[in-house]
């Protein structure tokens, strides 16, 4: 599209797995409904897939003025040659002016693939997203580990395009009554240009972490062993989020590393244990409302994002903790 | 060419724990900032000297940056790359993502005909991870991004990715050529060989093409063919902390931290 200036309207691809839109769908859909509205503009949701109109009626549930709705056998399973030509199709006719995307793998897939086809820009995994009165895109990007934020803007080409991080904007509740036009898009898609086989595909059981009321998070200052970390989320019915090293360690799957490339979280309290503090790190848990900290080096950079702080050695405090822990509550149970 | 002819797109960053905003200027300060290699990045050398090392071919390095960062280069060649092609022109500079690409993509074309073209999954410092697939499409590949395993089928020439895809975990087969992003992790990047790096710092003459060997148009090419600007930075928001500190034995921190969180449960 490049500078094509009539574009009109906010989209928002909805992202969906196996027929379930994905949680940052809505997320993205409840955020952009107040910029639509800033900038008086339509939202416009692309829904894409299989046997997938459920997800576009439930969009306009969510707050979408119309949706786009492409449904194709081939557009079963994500993949990149399928779903970017499909997309290209739709928003290369109907010319958006913003055109919003979840930061999941696949979202930031095919986000990086549009924008060089529609030769636009791209901000990529946003973190704060604003328009002007006039539909100017304004998305706030974490750099450098996210000690600064840049805010940046596409004035010269449409659509000004996003993707944004998922756990940070709020869902719009279902709405039975609102109504919004759906369109049905053919993809005129041919099976003779799909180049990607997919071989397997496991859905994994994962946990959401963004959305914990309670954090406990454990750091290599665990020192690998991250028994009474499990015991502490279980006694306070609490999730359980660690640094990535645990992860690239195999210590936990990916879906608990809180960070920049990890996940967002908003508790109402954080704790963490042996964690020094990277940019990386405190990018994720800026938005606890309490955060504890405990680290035996009284020069932790974890210090400066706590509201308590403790200088111990977690293998030391951890059982005493869970020791009072279970008393406490015993005595409250009993009264 | 027998084997896999495979370009690694690389990248060297500035080391973001010691980035601070100018509070003059209001920009970013990089004075006296150390870098390194971006550290996906290695990952990807080492995913491609590992397939290089069971199918044969060749690992040739491609990074678009400034002159000046030899040593970083060396040290990716010592991990087993054979060629490095540094594309380096003030007309490349103040690239966003779009110019990288098609700067890259130029690149990669010019080396001649390749199998396989692997990137890390992000750079730290832009983080924007917009190059690997915009690659797939400014050179026309197919493209997996975030890979965990890659590996090749020599009869179908076709490779094996295992990825995550943020509800679930993939294998997917995808033609040659193609370009694949390595996640950061997913493997362990061997160490330089000290001695072949010292005989590339004192031996090697690297690839260097300028514009006038791509002849990229401006709007395909640095600031000019940029499509979004830095309208302002700011430094990431810290909430006022309330820093208590809590003192005592063990015992008694043990106890009144219990109190401190039981107090914040609800
Ligand atoms: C591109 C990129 C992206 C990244 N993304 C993320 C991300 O999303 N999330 C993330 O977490 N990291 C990320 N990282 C890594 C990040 O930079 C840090 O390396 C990481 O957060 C450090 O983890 P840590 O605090 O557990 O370990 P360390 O930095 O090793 O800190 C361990 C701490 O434990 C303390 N300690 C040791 N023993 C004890 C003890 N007995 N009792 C109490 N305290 C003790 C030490 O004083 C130290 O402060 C990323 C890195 C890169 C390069
Ligand atoms: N200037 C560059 N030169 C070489 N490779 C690059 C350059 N910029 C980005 N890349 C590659 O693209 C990956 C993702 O970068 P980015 O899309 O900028 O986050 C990096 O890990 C590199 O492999």
């Amino acid at each position: 599209m490049g500078k094509d200036k009539k574009a009109k309207g906010i989209w928002v691809f909805i992202e969906q797995f196996e027929h379930a839109a994905l949680d940052i769908s809505w997320e993205l859909l409840g955020k952009s409904r107040e910029l639509a509205d800033k900038a008086g503009e339509k939202l416009i949701a692309l829904v894409m897939g299989d046997n997938v109109e459920h997800i576009a009626q439930e969009a306009v549930h969510r707050g979408a003025d119309e949706v786009f709705l492409v449904e194709d056998e081939l557009l079963e399973h994500y993949k990149c040659e399928n779903y970017t030509y499909a997309a290209y199709k739709v928003i290369k006719k109907n010319k958006p002016n913003q055109l919003i995307m979840g930061a999941t793998p696949n979202g930031r897939d095919i986000a990086g693939r549009l924008a060089v086809k529609l030769k636009t820009g791209l901000t990529a995994d946003v973190v704060s997203l604003d328009t002007t009165k006039d539909g100017i895109m304004l998305g706030q990007v974490p750099g450098f580990g996210g000690s600064v934020l840049a805010v940046i803007k596409c004035e010269v080409a449409r659509p000004q395009m996003a993707t944004v991080r998922p756990g940070i904007f709020e869902a719009i509740p279902i709405d039975k009554k609102r109504k919004g036009k759906i369109h049905k898009i053919d993809a005129d898609l041919d099976k003779k240009y799909e180049t990607t086989k997919l071989i397997k595909l496991q859905k994994v059981e994962g946990v959401d972490i963004s959305k914990a009321k309670r954090l406990v998070a454990g750091g290599r200052g665990l020192g690998g062993d991250v028994s009474a970390l499990k015991e502490l989320a279980e006694l306070l019915d609490a999730d359980i989020g660690v640094t990535r090293p645990l992860c690239d360690d195999g210590l936990f799957p990916r879906d608990h590393q809180v960070g920049s490339t990890g996940v967002t979280v908003k508790p109402e309290i954080t704790i963490n244990f042996g964690i020094s503090g990277a940019a990386h790190y405190t990018a994720g848990i800026n938005k606890s409302n309490t955060i504890i900290s405990i680290n035996n080096d009284p020069n932790a950079i974890i210090f400066e994002y706590s509201d308590y702080e403790v200088i111990g050695d977690v293998n030391k405090i951890m059982p005493l903790l869970i020791e009072k822990l279970k008393a406490k509550l015993m005595k409250e149970v009993k009264q | 060419m027998k084997g896999l002819n495979i370009v690694v797109c690389v990248k060297v960053v500035p080391k973001n724990s010691e980035i601070r905003i100018d509070p003059e200027t209001n920009g970013v300060d990089r004075r006296g900032v150390d870098s390194i290699i971006n550290p996906p990045d290695k990952n990807a050398v080492e995913a491609a000297v590992r397939l290089k090392e069971l199918y044969g071919g060749k690992v040739t390095l491609l990074s678009m940056a400034p002159p000046g960062l030899d040593d970083f280069f060396h040290q990716m060649m010592a991990m087993g790359a054979d060629e490095f092609v540094l594309l380096s022109d003030r007309a490349f500079a103040l690239a966003d993502s779009y110019p990288t690409v098609h700067t890259l993509a130029a690149g990669i074309r010019k080396i001649g005909k390749v199998d396989l073209v692997l990137a890390g999954v992000e750079s730290a410092d832009g983080g924007t991870g917009n190059v690997p697939p915009g690659l797939g499409e400014a050179l026309e590949f197919t493209q997996a991004t975030y890979a965990e395993e890659i590996d090749y089928n020599s009869e179908e020439k076709r490779f094996i990715i295992h990825r995550m895809n943020g509800s679930g975990h993939e294998v997917i087969s995808i033609p040659s050529p193609s370009v694949v992003s390595i996640e950061l992790g997913v493997n362990s990047p061997r160490f330089p060989d000290f001695r072949r790096k010292l005989d590339l710092d004192e031996n090697y003459k690297m690839t260097v093409w300028s514009n006038k060997d791509l002849e990229l148009p401006e709007d395909k090419r640095g600031l000019s063919g940029s499509f979004t600007t830095v309208e302002e930075f700011v430094e990431a928001k810290k909430r006022e902390r309330k820093h208590e500190r809590i003192e005592g034995t063990p015992e008694e921190i043990a106890d009144k931290l219990a109190d401190l969180i039981l107090e914040n449960m609800n």
